[in-house]
């Protein structure tokens, strides 16, 4: 029997457009900062500590992106799970200060892997039990979706404040995770380098499923056009609900890390990191993770060049960035192909 | 006479404030091709779209293989063996066209037999397997979409004007395909403008306007009367050759 699978070979068939242009602009921004920043020593420990922020940007803002692309549902309730899981690693942590405070790196790790499954965990039921009960009535109504959406941060908010209290918390980092790397003249922060690392991970993780199973599949091809996938006979809105838990869970994560990266914890972390997350699912255009991950570390860039050079338009920095994109790509950097 | 596959009996469809459909009645003979004909707003894709439970029916009732599927959720009248071809296309431009057949593949890998069958009547379709399917051309993507509809049997098959905006060598090789699929008894129904293609494939033909079905009778007899074809459609069959 023939083998229908594979593409035959020949020279005139169109080839795949590679949209590399974006990818650019970073490099573009870092070497442009090169000689404001002067110092190649500082430049270097802000460009690690800029991909370190980045990648912990993405991990947060990938779910938010799916869900947003999945079933247009404007999640603003999402700080909730970044807060909660970084309240709920802070809790497991807290029993496990020997571990913590151990300069043995394997007991450290151990400690935050504990910390970071029961915040995944945790985030990721309660993100099942918010699209339950919040996200399902507001289905395709977007004002609704913003308002109780809100409502649901602000509620989640008050809870961690009964629950753990309203002062701040420490979040210090572990022993062996403290200190630097030097390398040459270059430090380079062990956290940061592990955040870096668990940002890729998850990164890769996201593209495997993505691309190489028939569930990664399906949420492509839902993002596109979830009328024909349920033509097809697939149920989208369970498929929803895996990746709206699955997205609450790299909440929890991101926000774990988050959390240790600042080494202090307030109920309202959530809300203060997801200015930088709307703005980068948006530049990435909705539902592409592989323009959320560039436009997380774009994101990061340019919060830690401005912040080292000119700290007061750090925050207006990013949305200047922004407007920037749209203007040269309305739809994100790389937009999905309906939207 | 057998049992019809589908029967529209009285169906009605609101959009928003809009009464789409206004007592559709419809039957589709299994084993043969029904052209559903009118005039644009007719109601003719309306009419698809609330059999595949895309707009469900405010009333009436709809009857596929002797089972009420009216105001079922889309996924599960698809399941039943209802395949459908939308006016968009409806194909996934990120995913290539391998994908595409993937995920049309529903109870597992596409059956490489019928894949070789699809290939024979699309032969487009495996010169571009690993291209995306956004990057071919109108008639491509009708093609495929056409492939993901058949790559698993399907009882019924819902096709909307599959020719609209695409170029004459290709609707040639489209009737070829559609007559093959006659050839193996897939019962089709199809919305169709052209009516030279409709009239190439029809056994059966409804007309609809306003939002209800006019006229209902064999293809042959509505093609053989010029009459009967410019008071229903404002053309006739000899206008158009």
């Amino acid at each position: 029997m023939a083998t229908t699978t594979s593409r035959p070979a020949s020279d005139d068939l169109p080839k795949t457009p590679r949209d590399l242009l974006p990818v650019f602009i970073a490099p573009i921004i870092a070497l442009a900062a090169l000689p404001l920043v002067g110092s190649p020593t500082t430049w270097v420990t802000l460009t690690v500590a800029a991909l370190a922020m980045g990648m912990m940007i993405f991990v947060i803002a990938s779910g938010l992106t799916l869900i947003f692309g999945l079933m247009d549902v404007l999640n603003f309730g999402h700080g909730a799970f970044i807060a909660i899981g970084a309240y709920m690693a802070m809790t497991v942590l807290a029993p496990l200060s020997g571990w913590v405070q151990s300069d043995a790196l394997t007991l450290n790790l151990a400690a935050l892997f504990l910390a970071v499954l029961a915040a995944m965990i945790g985030t990721g039921v309660l993100g099942w039990a918010f699209e339950r009960v919040i996200v399902r009535p507001v289905y395709g109504q977007h004002l609704k979706q913003i308002l109780i959406t809100m409502g649901g941060l602000i509620v989640a908010e008050q809870l961690i404040h009964v629950v753990w209290g309203g002062d701040q918390k420490p979040m210090p980092l572990p022993g062996g995770l403290r200190g630097a790397i030097t390398i040459g003249d270059f430090a380079l922060e062990k956290f940061r380098l592990l955040a870096v690392a668990v940002g890729l991970t998850v990164f890769i993780a996201m593209q495997l499923v993505l691309n190489r199973t028939k569930v990664g599949l399906l949420i492509r091809a839902g993002v596109e056009n979830r009328e024909m996938v349920e033509a097809l006979g697939y149920r989208i809105r369970q498929l929803f609900v895996g990746v709206f838990v699955v997205g609450s869970a790299l909440a929890g994560l991101g926000g774990t890390m988050w959390a240790l990266y600042r080494e202090t914890l307030t109920a309202a972390i959530g809300g203060d990191v997801m200015v930088l997350v709307f703005i980068v699912i948006i530049i990435g255009g909705l539902g592409s993770v592989g323009g959320c991950f560039l436009g997380a570390i774009l994101v990061a860039l340019m919060a830690n060049y401005t912040g080292y050079l000119v700290p007061k338009i750090a925050v207006a920095s990013n949305i200047l960035l922004m407007v920037a994109i749209l203007m040269w790509r309305p739809q994100g950097l790389y937009p999905v192909a309906r939207r | 006479m057998s049992e019809p596959l589908l029967k529209l009996e009285g169906v009605h469809t609101h959009i928003g404030q809009y009464h789409i459909l206004q007592g559709v009645d419809l039957v589709v003979p299994r084993g043969e091709l029904t052209v559903l004909l009118g005039r644009n707003g007719a109601g003719k894709t309306t009419t698809l779209r609330t059999i595949m439970g895309l707009w469900p029916p405010s009333n009436g009732v709809i009857t596929f293989d002797g089972q009420s599927i009216g105001g079922r959720a889309t996924p599960d009248i698809a399941r039943l063996g209802i395949g459908y071809v939308p006016e968009s296309m409806g194909v996934f431009a990120d995913l290539t066209v391998a994908e595409n057949m993937r995920l049309a593949a529903r109870l597992g890998a596409p059956d490489t037999a019928r894949l070789d069958w699809i290939f024979g009547l699309f032969p487009a379709l495996k010169r571009f397997w690993q291209l995306p399917a956004g990057l071919l051309s109108g008639g491509q993507k009708q093609m495929l979409s056409i492939a993901r509809a058949i790559v698993e049997p399907k009882a019924l098959i819902l096709i909307d004007e599959p020719t609209k905006g695409i170029a004459p060598a290709i609707i040639e090789g489209m009737i070829a395909a559609f007559k093959e699929l006659k050839r193996a008894e897939t019962t089709i129904l199809l919305v169709e403008q052209n009516f030279r293609f409709a009239a190439s494939l029809g056994d059966s033909v409804a007309v609809m306007d306003d939002g209800r079905i006019v006229h209902r009778g064999t293809m042959q007899e509505l093609a053989g009367d010029a009459d009967l074809q410019t008071r229903l459609l404002g053309l006739s069959l000899a206008a158009h050759q």
